[in-house]
């Protein structure tokens, strides 16, 4: 990591970063709010892979976990309710090195920005989505979200949520071009790093729902969740996210699933028994429209004029 | 085979005009659009002057033969440099005659317009058919057209199994005939049009051309002459569109994300086979939102993007131009207007999206708004507001409209200029200490960071935010942001130039337009000063900030009028009190801005102004002069 190889040669980096090259000030959530642990993940992610971070971006809608990127200090783009993704797509586009980081939240992602979800699993492009699930919107106070469960009391539905739940691993299993599905939470963090990093590495829109505890508005969902040993099932395979030996005392609920197979990931997300953590499925050779994006990228000067004189021949009279 | 084409020309003497308007009017479908388009073309060659403008029905296909139905195009043909649909028509060509119905209602024909009508129908089968024709024409020639019955359908026949497919050009090589085009340039224009056909359509297409222009010769009896204007300098032919088009190429933007709408889609069809030319990308986005979020990311990052919409469109992207405007993203914002609200008149024109532009969104969102006023600045205008976008670190709105966008004309060949480009994103070290928002006192402006420079990391937010981008709900941050982003549109006024007033400096009315009404409206006050009429005109480009010195210009006439493609009351409504009349939108603002007691004339149809019109008005405010000029 300090640059000493194997061979006890030194390579020293021209520049090394640390975590306090990340660190974008406190961070202003509710004590015992999930999103903390996420972001000293994301930053400890960022020093770990050495990414310099005037290329790291990270980008968010708006709720309480869109707040994320001014807690980084990297560059960030805090827009709009529901619009993260087109925002993202478009500083990806033509931004190959840029490394794209995309923070929503449960309302943010399958609520106002459910129809740039759909595609944007489509255009598949190179970027880790987290989606933070804390089954609730969160800074607007205590309305229904569309992963409340039915008959959970909020500020609009004081009687309970009337319809049933969207389940976000389903509906991403089921979109056309998916190509990384992984789930955790934040109360793990060995977990939760691994299953970022596995994101990170995936070349492709990697998308990790996060069970994210609110300690103010849902406290009660996710403490049964803490509680119970056997209410989280780690999905285990060479190709999913690896498993650390940390865990072996902690989750001893296990089972093996192979991430490619995308009938046994929609076995797994049905079952009601547990919550499986880990990846449920992963392509690594789906399409990506970054790759198209960037044609034409880089021409110079003189031939975009030689191009629009061509052009304008064609109109020449 | 010239040699016999012009012996015959020679045999009828020919009149010579300083212009004509021509129209091809048939069901959808019949290729008439075609025909005209190649008309123009092979004019504009020829070194005359031309406006085209099609006429389109509001269905991709009505039924045959229906009176609303009409699709074709009006072809303006001068010996000077037309910049506008003109008034009424000269010849008209029918391939049926219920589809003359509806340009009759539009005006769109005066008594002594000649229509050559397929009389086909006076022989059909159907007997409900025979008496439709029959009728049209009386009713035809009580309007006072001159009908000449040809049977197209029976001559074409005669070289295709398939008139309906070959009829278009068959008429190309009548009007050819009419109106002595050049019959070697007309091919060329077939071989262009078809190139993608093969050689067969273009040979069958190239019979029937000659086939049109022999019949013509012995059957038609008009014969006329346009003399050209300038053949020599190096011109475009182009309409508004894909001037547009060529104009984000030539500022050398990168991003273009759209969804498509009429009238605005054709831009991306230019761009979408274009704009790999100079290595742009074409992102078609799942709605108008995501395509200016994608717009707006790409921009953010560095590379110069645009987006290209209409009236709905700009409603959906409402939210990301407040946006755009809070955090100060660079960004064209294209919006080719038509009828509104709501779906409205898709295919139609309207300049009713200026007010919408300037204050449609939340809060104080100081905008910079520009409007084309020809095809050739539809070229030019991406390539200045590209310039802006990144001067003043805002998006700058340009409203182009349906009138502009689809009406073709020539201009001259713009150089395409390296400083047009924009240069790569700036990947130096950002200054040390120096603000993401470090604004200019004086000008609002400041310099904005790139991912990917190193230093210069900050959030971009649309929360209240202080120079430093840091969330900041106080009070004077706030003030000091809004003051900000407000006073880069001042600063940008002064640097901008007083409108050159056509006409003399004072007088007793001053016509106000903007966007493409120009042409109409100077058509329309040449006419009337060449009557003795005290009467200019002033056309702005820049909306927002409006150029200055407007106020002292006005002072200087009786009367100021906007002449304006949208709804105003008309100020004798008995239903409007004086208190409640609303204004047309540009008076609205100059009423606002000037403090004077401007007026408007509006008009609402869903067609371009015609000249006519204006000069209507014009002469209905200045009635006595009119008088003591004759
Ligand atoms: C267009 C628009 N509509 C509504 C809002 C109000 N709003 C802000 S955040 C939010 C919901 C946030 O919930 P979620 O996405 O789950 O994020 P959380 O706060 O729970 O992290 C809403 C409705 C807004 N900012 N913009
Ligand atoms: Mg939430």
């Amino acid at each position: 990591m300090f640059g000493l190889k194997e061979d006890w040669s030194l390579k020293l980096p021209p520049r090394y970063f640390t975590l306090e090259d990340y660190d974008g000030g406190v961070a202003r959530w509710c004590p015992g709010c999930g999103d903390h642990g996420v972001l000293m993940s994301v930053r400890r992610i960022c020093r770990d892979e050495q990414i310099p971070p005037e290329k790291v971006v990270s980008v968010s809608g708006i709720g309480c976990s869109s707040r994320f990127p001014h807690y980084m200090k990297t560059y960030g783009f805090h827009g709009l309710h529901g619009r993260a993704l087109p925002v993202a797509e478009g500083i990806k586009a033509r931004r190959p090195d840029l490394d794209v980081w995309v923070t929503t939240g449960d309302g943010d992602n399958c609520s106002i920005g459910a129809g740039h979800w759909l595609h944007a699993v489509r255009y598949n492009m190179d970027m880790v989505v987290m989606m933070f699930d804390n089954n609730i919107y969160g800074l607007t106070k205590k309305q229904t979200s569309p992963t409340t469960q039915p008959g959970e009391r909020t500020n609009t539905h004081p009687r309970g949520a009337l319809l049933p739940a969207i389940d976000p691993i389903t509906t991403m299993l089921g979109m056309t071009n998916v190509s990384f599905v992984a789930q955790t939470v934040d109360w793990n963090p060995v977990h939760l790093h691994d299953t970022l990093v596995r994101a990170w590495k995936h070349p492709g829109f990697s998308f990790v729902r996060i069970l994210q505890r609110c300690p103010q508005y849902t406290a009660h969902v996710f403490s049964g969740l803490q509680d119970d040993p056997d209410a989280l099932l780690v999905m285990e395979h060479d190709n999913g996210v690896p498993v650390d030996k940390a865990l072996d005392r902690t989750l001893k609920n296990r089972t093996t699933h192979d991430p490619s197979d995308k009938m046994e990931a929609f076995a797994l997300a049905a079952r009601r028994d547990a919550i499986p953590i880990g990846l449920f499925f992963c392509d690594p050779d789906r399409p990506r429209y970054n790759e198209m994006t960037v044609e034409g990228m880089g021409m110079s000067v003189e031939d975009k004029l030689a191009g629009l004189e061509d052009q304008l021949d064609r109109f020449a009279i | 085979m010239r040699d016999a084409n012009s012996r015959q020309s020679q045999e009828m003497p020919r009149t010579t005009v300083h212009e004509h308007i021509v129209e091809i009017v048939s069901d959808s479908g019949e290729g008439a659009q075609k025909a005209g388009q190649a008309l123009g073309a092979i004019s504009a060659k020829m070194g005359n002057g031309v406006w085209t403008v099609e006429i389109i029905p509001a269905e991709i296909k009505p039924p045959a033969r229906s009176r609303e139905g009409a699709s074709g195009i009006r072809v303006r043909i001068g010996d000077h440099p037309i910049t506008n649909m003109g008034d009424e028509a000269d010849l008209v060509v029918a391939f049926n005659e219920q589809v003359l119905y509806g340009r009759l209602q539009n005006r769109a024909y005066r008594p002594g317009t000649v229509l050559l009508l397929d009389n086909r129908w006076a022989a059909d089968p159907d007997e409900n058919i025979r008496a439709m024709y029959a009728e049209a024409l009386e009713e035809f020639r009580s309007h006072g057209l001159e009908i000449i019955e040809l049977p197209l359908d029976e001559e074409c026949r005669k070289h295709t199994p398939n008139p309906r497919l070959g009829k278009n050009m068959f008429v190309l090589g009548m009007l050819c005939q009419i109106y002595n085009r050049d019959l070697e340039r007309a091919r060329q224009e077939i071989a262009t049009v078809f190139r993608r056909k093969g050689d067969k359509v273009i040979a069958l297409n190239h019979k029937l051309l000659q086939a049109g222009y022999d019949y013509a010769a012995t059957a038609v009896p008009l014969r006329f002459d346009i003399p050209c204007w300038d053949a020599d300098s190096p011109k475009v032919v182009m309409n508004g569109n894909q001037a547009t088009a060529l104009g984000i190429m030539a500022a050398g933007i990168e991003v273009v994300a759209m969804y498509p709408i009429t009238p605005a889609t054709s831009v991306s069809h230019q761009l979408g086979d274009s704009f790999p030319a100079t290595g742009g990308f074409l992102h078609q986005a799942e709605d108008e939102i995501a395509a200016i979020g994608f717009a707006i990311g790409a921009s953010y990052a560095g590379r110069t993007a645009a987006t290209v919409t209409s009236g709905p469109g700009m409603a959906l992207k409402t939210e990301f131009i407040g946006l755009a405007v809070m955090a100060e993203v660079p960004l064209v914002v294209i919006d080719v207007q038509r009828g509104g609200p709501s779906t409205g008149l898709p295919t139609k024109v309207e300049q009713g999206d200026l007010l919408g532009t300037l204050f449609g969104a939340m809060g104080d969102t100081p905008k910079i708004v520009i409007a084309p006023a020809t095809i050739e600045e539809c070229f030019h205008f991406p390539i200045l507001a590209r310039r802006l976008a990144e001067d003043f670190r805002g998006p700058v709105f340009i409203l182009s409209d349906a009138n502009l966008a689809t009406g073709v004309t020539a201009f001259p060949r713009p150089t395409p200029q390296a400083e047009w480009m924009a240069p790569p994103p700036d990947q130096s070290p950002w200054e040390e200490g120096l603000a993401p928002y470090a604004w200019d006192e004086a000008t609002g402006v400041s310099p904005r960071p790139i991912p990917g420079q190193k230093g210069g990391e900050y959030t971009l937010t649309g929360l209240a935010h202080n120079e430093r981008s840091k969330v900041a709900y106080a009070p004077e941050p706030n003030e000091h942001g809004l003051r900000m982003r407000s006073r880069k549109l001042a600063a940008l006024q002064r640097t901008l130039k007083p409108p050159v007033v056509n006409g003399d400096p004072e007088g007793d009315l001053l016509v106000v337009g903007w966007g493409s009404t120009l042409g109409a409206i100077e058509e329309a006050v040449g006419k009337a000063r060449s009557e003795g009429l005290r009467v200019s005109s002033l056309h702005l480009r820049f909306l927002s900030p409006m150029e200055p010195g407007l106020k002292e210009i006005f002072s200087r006439f009786k009367q100021v009028i906007t002449v304006e493609l949208n709804y105003s009351d008309p100020a004798d409504d008995p239903f409007v009190p004086a208190s409640a009349r609303r204004y047309g939108q540009l008076a609205f603002l100059l009423r606002a801005q000037t403090l004077v007691d401007v007026d408007c004339f509006t008009l609402n149809q869903g067609l371009p102004v015609a000249p006519g019109k204006v000069y209507a008005e014009i002469t209905r405010r200045l009635p006595t002069h009119a008088h003591a000029a004759r």
